[in-house]
């Protein structure tokens, strides 16, 4: 009914500017979202450079993340050490550089885990439906009974600390929470007019589910994923900060924050200060470009 | 309201038993038997004979069922057990440390919110205005600070101000105190976790009313009041707040179990011997009785809180009472 509506209003030209517009070169449509999102725009540039620094960790820290000086502990900033060293004398900058390594490969990997299981658990809910559905939606309701961090706390509990570890236990609470929204706009999806013409055609189910559901789905995975990011970004740097995430003498944000940090937090205080602000910049950063990145791909979901 | 309010809590039953037979099994999962794990000294050996002790108190020598059906039954009558790690019975410890971070969720909550609010509504009144940006500005870097990061600034900054003024560094008090015995005494200690696990709290709860707010503000009953050029004030408190006030109740409802985490990462912080910290040790000491029975205590309150939130959405919205 609404395809006619439109064909009516449309005339030939006016329908070929829309096809023009949808076909417009990506960079085009990148200065239009730039020009819209302008704080989207300043945390992208943020994100790209953290994601600069992660990856050219060895090349960018000047010290050796690891290695103690013991002639140089609890330096104050200076022209060899820009941000001072730690109470066994490592270089606070480098190991925020390879900090960011650490957080950005656990929040990419958590966020991409959790909300690709989601989505599969969630399509696979709506679309099968019945006992499966309803058993599904039950699990989750327990699985959401839990905030998230008492479970990635259970989870370490039961998995033990380290990074992979981390890993499943932050992933682990994002799967219900993404499987649950994915669930809800599959719902809608499953009886659209073209689902059911689909279907009707002979489609496998395994087609409609992949070429027609999964395609539609996109921009919430998407919304997901990017809000899931700061999440676990943060989920970590607190685990590890707890002793129970990241262990020494690897470089995370969290974890040079425990310790010394407090020990040192009058004489040395920049020990505290430059780890702290890198996490709060870095989730900061995520989470702005979340709300760009959901504010363009579905302005309905503006209000939460 | 009688008929929904019985209906939602027969709903809240399949949820924590669900909850409890997630923890059984997780805590289950752990490879090898948690007995040996606990009792395992340096290089791996330990006492049969108090590894037998300890799968008889446990009760892991018997079936799996057996099992859970007595911690479930357990947890109905609140008895926890025993801790693996002090040996006294979970509920003393838990009710040695209970009131200090009650205190600290119940402040954090009500000063979160009597904060965000008017905030809030400042900032959707006075939409794209310098008042409204400082307000956005406030409540993004709310949501992106960590809860002990903050705690750790606001240690820094009372050590170095204190010295500053008062020539002696001065930390706040870590042996609780209840508020009715020496409320300065309490208050110096139990503001700054405070202030730091209620700053995200008011974070969010600003940026909802603010949007819901704005939604609200455009709705066309709103027009229709200013059009019959009702006091812009009257407009605002009688006829937009209490209806953008049902997402902002949803959300302080949500945003309890991140104040629960935020709880447990700032009593660390503190050192405040609250529940948080007793979580923390329990895990690190692989204490399961301990851990399995604070992490229930946890769900328990969460989804009550929740239960609590849905009967005031009910009361608050007419149409969820009669769906």
């Amino acid at each position: 009914m609404t395809g006619e509506a439109i064909a009516v209003r449309l005339p030939r030209a006016d329908i070929e500017a829309e096809l023009a517009a949808a076909r417009r070169p990506f960079f085009k449509a990148l200065g239009t979202w730039v020009r819209n999102q302008p704080l989207g725009t300043v945390s992208l540039l943020g994100i790209i450079f953290l994601i600069f620094m992660a990856i050219f960790a060895p090349q960018l820290s000047p010290f050796d993340p690891v290695v103690p000086h013991y002639d140089e502990m609890l330096a104050a900033p200076n022209a060899e050490y820009w941000l001072g060293t730690d109470q066994y004398g490592r270089d606070i900058l480098s190991r925020i550089i390879w900090g960011a390594r650490t957080a950005l490969y656990i929040g990419f990997t958590c966020a991409i885990l959790g909300s690709t299981l989601g989505l599969v658990l969630g399509v696979a809910s709506a679309y099968i439906g019945g006992w499966f559905d309803l058993v599904i939606q039950r699990m989750i309701d327990v699985f959401l009974a839990f905030p998230l961090i008492i479970l990635a706390l259970v989870a370490v509990a039961v998995f033990g600390t380290g990074t992979d570890k981390v890993i499943i236990a932050i992933a682990l609470p994002f799967v219900p929470e993404c499987a649950r929204v994915v669930r809800a706009g599959a719902l809608a999806l499953r009886e659209l007019p073209y689902v059911d013409a689909a279907r009707a055609l002979g489609f496998s189910n395994l087609r409609i589910i992949l070429r027609h559901i999964v395609p539609n789905c996109m921009a919430t995975y998407l919304i997901m994923l990017t809000s899931f990011l700061g999440q676990a970004i943060l989920t970590e740097a607190s685990l590890s900060y707890l002793g129970l995430g990241v262990q020494e003498p690897n470089a995370a944000w969290g974890l040079m924050l425990q310790g010394g940090a407090e020990e040192y937090a009058e004489s040395a205080m920049w020990i505290a200060v430059f780890p702290g602000l890198a996490i709060t910049l870095a989730v900061f950063a995520f989470n702005l470009f979340g709300d760009a990145l959901r504010d363009t791909l579905d302005p309905k979901l503006r209000a939460r | 309201m009688r008929k929904y309010i019985f209906k939602r809590l027969l709903l809240v039953i399949p949820t924590l038993f669900g909850a409890a037979a997630l923890v059984f099994i997780m805590l289950r999962l752990i490879p090898g038997d948690i007995c040996e794990i606990r009792m395992a000294g340096d290089g791996g050996y330990f006492d049969k004979a108090a590894v037998d002790t300890c799968r008889g108190e446990m009760g892991t020598n018997k079936p799996m069922l057996t099992q859970f059906v007595s911690f479930v039954w357990g947890l109905m009558r609140f008895d926890f057990g025993t801790s693996m790690w002090t040996g006294q019975p979970v509920l003393t410890e838990v009710a040695l440390r209970f009131e200090l971070s009650l205190q600290v969720a119940i402040m954090s909550t009500i000063i979160g919110v009597i904060i965000a609010i008017p905030l809030g509504i400042i900032s959707a009144v006075r939409q794209n205005t310098w008042l409204d940006y400082m307000v956005r500005g406030f409540s993004i870097a709310g949501i992106a600070t960590p809860a002990f990061w903050l705690g750790l600034m606001i240690i820094i900054g009372l050590l170095v101000s204190t010295q500053h003024f008062l020539g002696t560094p001065w930390m706040p008090p870590i042996t609780y105190i209840p508020i009715w015995e020496d409320p300065v005494y309490n208050l110096s200690m139990l503001i700054w976790p405070t202030v730091a696990t209620g700053y995200r709290y008011s974070a969010v709860v600003t940026r909802m009313t603010r949007s819901a707010l704005l939604e609200v503000l455009r709705e066309d009953y709103v027009r229709t009041a200013r059009a019959k050029g009702l006091w812009e004030k009257v407009i605002i408190r009688k006829h937009a707040l209490k209806n953008a006030m049902l997402p902002v109740v949803t959300i302080i409802g949500l945003e309890f179990a991140f104040l629960m985490g935020g709880l447990v990462v700032t009593e660390q912080v503190f050192n405040l011997n609250g529940i948080g910290k007793l979580f923390i040790e329990s895990v690190l000491n692989n204490d399961y009785t301990m851990t399995q029975s604070l992490v229930m205590l946890v769900v328990m309150i969460f989804v009550m809180v929740n239960f609590a939130v849905d009967i005031g959405y009910a009361w608050l919205d007419p149409r969820i009472r009669y769906n």
